[in-house]
């Protein structure tokens, strides 16, 4: 019947042709939002096919090794993934309590307008760029660890092994102090949300009971959304593990374990970041990937976790995210 | 009745509060030392020599670094080209129609992993897609690097604008007659155009400043830009290797270069808040 859709595509909005457009546009977008779950699939299988060479000739004996000699082609991946998470722990127990207390003072102890102020500088540490942090760690803030704080620490906590050995400024020490001031702004974001989301009743029932300001915090508020912090802690906890280039400025770049804080070691990234314009050969750069498939690994899973444990707070509040 | 003495109390909930106000006071003050050492140290090699010539041999006077600007900035534009069309399509799919759809879900979950992915891991993905297809390091790759970090961010950004549209908005433009797409893209863009060009600004900044993804993929050369398949002069990674480097004039070129990056993206932060960000989700 030619009449009928001569009819049809005359109603504006009924036409044939916009009807498929609809379709089209949907399925573009689709295919848009499909992009990146296609992009993380294949790191995976990019990061596994490079390093194939590397996990063939040393077998489960790379994880282990601290052996890293390009001369003779052996390779072990012990050193890095052990500063790896030292420097990681460092910067966690510096950043965490700090996080959780200036959280605590943008919501409950500083007024509005102050409390806007510095959360706004707070999270601008976030927004420097982590190259910069290398070139202020190394020309500023390693001289200041060798003339003040190493020997600090050396004279007066030298009895541990973890404070011995020469000052020389860089290492895993100021690695990690590094670290956390990087982190620092992701954690208190979150815990920031979380302090402020939790109901006012609950607070003002503990300042009802004769409860100070930390005691609402510490018994209240913190585990009301403790599934939030920790989502906030692994967050921090991923940005750490991952960090680049300042940990490549101020950590020494030595394959050696140490018990040294003081003492220059390497992380996975700064490995890579530092070696990988050296290497040539064909082992040696899939040595490299393998680590940096390693390093994946880590943090896809405490990323997972943190994601998780965020949503479910979000959801027990019924926030959409 | 006698109030029980509250004084340890008061005296740990005293040091809480002091401890909190030192360590927020702590934040800012390595927020200042880093500007503030970098204006020290920077601003002396920002001449206008620094913004037109060409990098030199050490210790050759004159020295500029005209082609590593130039080549972030060309990056930065290439990859935000890339990053920005995938970026707001996806968005629409999760905020328009997908809001409770799993692939949607799925999506959004696995776009909030990508964000904190380390950029460094990106780097080796391109490397291997691209530098080791194409034969070597390339300007592309990098741009590809660089759009890859930028993804995300641009696209959970609008997801959030467009659910703040107020759906009568939409059923009025589809009553006209008019179809979805562009009921989507002239009306419910329209509205929500602040968050997304918020989502735009941070992700431009976050990737401006980024070097680990860089040193797999544009390298850096000290020529000027001859093509997007030859390796890239950039500034982040031409502060690497001079910050590296053992003369005094490179390592000022260094602080010079560092300076103009930070400034460039705390610029692009305090436009994204002030400017387009006053009405957070």
């Amino acid at each position: 019947m030619p009449q009928a859709r001569d009819i049809a595509s005359a109603i504006p909005g009924k036409a044939p042709a916009k009807i498929g457009a609809d379709a089209l546009f949907k399925w573009f977008t689709i295919i848009a939002a499909l992009v990146v779950p296609i992009i993380m699939a294949g790191i995976f299988w990019e990061l596994l096919s490079l390093s194939w060479l590397a996990l063939k000739t040393f077998g489960w004996k790379f994880f282990i090794s601290e052996a890293w000699n390009p001369v003779t082609q052996n390779f072990g991946a012990a050193s890095s993934i052990f500063g790896t998470v030292v420097s990681t722990l460092i910067a966690m127990l510096l950043a965490v309590p700090m996080s959780i207390v200036i959280a605590l003072f943008l919501v409950e102890l500083a007024p509005p307008r102050i409390s806007k102020v510095v959360g706004s500088l707070i999270e601008l540490l976030a927004a420097i760029p982590s190259i910069i942090y290398g070139m202020w760690g190394l020309f500023v803030f390693a001289p200041f660890m060798a003339t003040y704080v190493q020997p600090f620490l050396g004279q007066y906590l030298g009895f541990l092994p973890l404070f011995q050995g020469p000052p020389m400024g860089i290492g895993m020490l100021t690695a990690g102090i590094i670290l956390a001031f990087m982190v620092l702004p992701f954690i208190t974001a979150i815990c920031r949300d979380v302090f402020a989301l939790v109901p006012a009743v609950l607070k003002e029932s503990g300042y009802g009971v004769g409860a100070t300001t930390w005691e609402v915090t510490y018994k209240i508020t913190i585990p009301y959304g403790v599934v939030g912090v920790l989502g906030g802690i692994f967050l921090g906890l991923g940005r750490a593990l991952g960090e680049t280039m300042a940990v490549t400025f101020v950590i020494g770049n030595s394959h050696r374990i140490s018990a040294s804080l003081f003492a220059p070691g390497n992380t996975i990234a700064s490995a890579l970041a530092n070696e990988f314009a050296e290497a040539t050969d064909p082992l040696f750069i899939s040595s490299l990937i393998a680590l940096g498939l390693v390093l994946f690994i880590f943090t896809f899973f405490v990323q997972v976790v943190s994601q998780l444990m965020l949503r479910r707070m979000y959801r027990g509040w019924s926030i959409k995210v | 009745m006698i109030p029980r003495p509250a004084t340890g109390r008061r005296i740990v909930n005293l040091l809480v509060s002091v401890a909190a106000s030192l360590a927020a006071l702590s934040g800012i003050f390595i927020l200042l030392w880093i500007t503030i050492m970098l204006a020290y140290k920077g601003l002396p090699a920002l001449n206008l020599g620094f913004f037109l010539n060409m990098p030199t041999p050490p210790m050759v006077p004159g020295g500029g670094l005209a082609n590593a600007i130039l080549g972030t900035l060309l990056l930065t534009v290439l990859a935000t080209f890339m990053a920005v069309p995938i970026g707001l399509l996806s968005g629409i799919c999760l905020g328009e129609f997908g809001q409770q759809s799993r692939l949607a879900d799925f999506c959004r979950f696995t776009a909030n992993v990508l964000t904190g992915m380390p950029s460094i891991i990106v780097g080796i993905f391109v490397y291997g897609l691209l530098v080791l297809t194409i034969g070597n390091f390339s300007g592309l790759a990098g741009a590809v690097a660089l759009a890859i970090i930028m993804l995300p961010v641009v696209a959970r950004t609008p997801e959030d604008m467009l659910r703040l549209v107020p759906d009568p908005l939409r059923e009025a433009a589809l009553a006209m007659g008019a179809p979805r797409w562009r009921v989507t893209l002239s009306i419910v863009f329209r509205a929500a155009r602040t968050g997304i060009m918020t989502g735009i600004l941070l992700g431009v900044a976050r990737v401006s400043g980024e070097t680990a993804p860089l040193l797999f993929t544009a390298l850096n050369s000290p020529y000027m830009i001859s093509s997007l398949f030859h390796p890239m002069p950039n500034l982040t990674v031409t502060i690497y290797n001079y910050a590296m480097s053992p003369y005094a004039d490179w390592q000022q070129l260094a602080w010079g270069a560092s300076l103009l990056i930070t400034a460039a993206v705390l610029a692009l932060n305090l436009l994204a808040r002030f400017v387009f960000g006053e009405k957070k989700p």
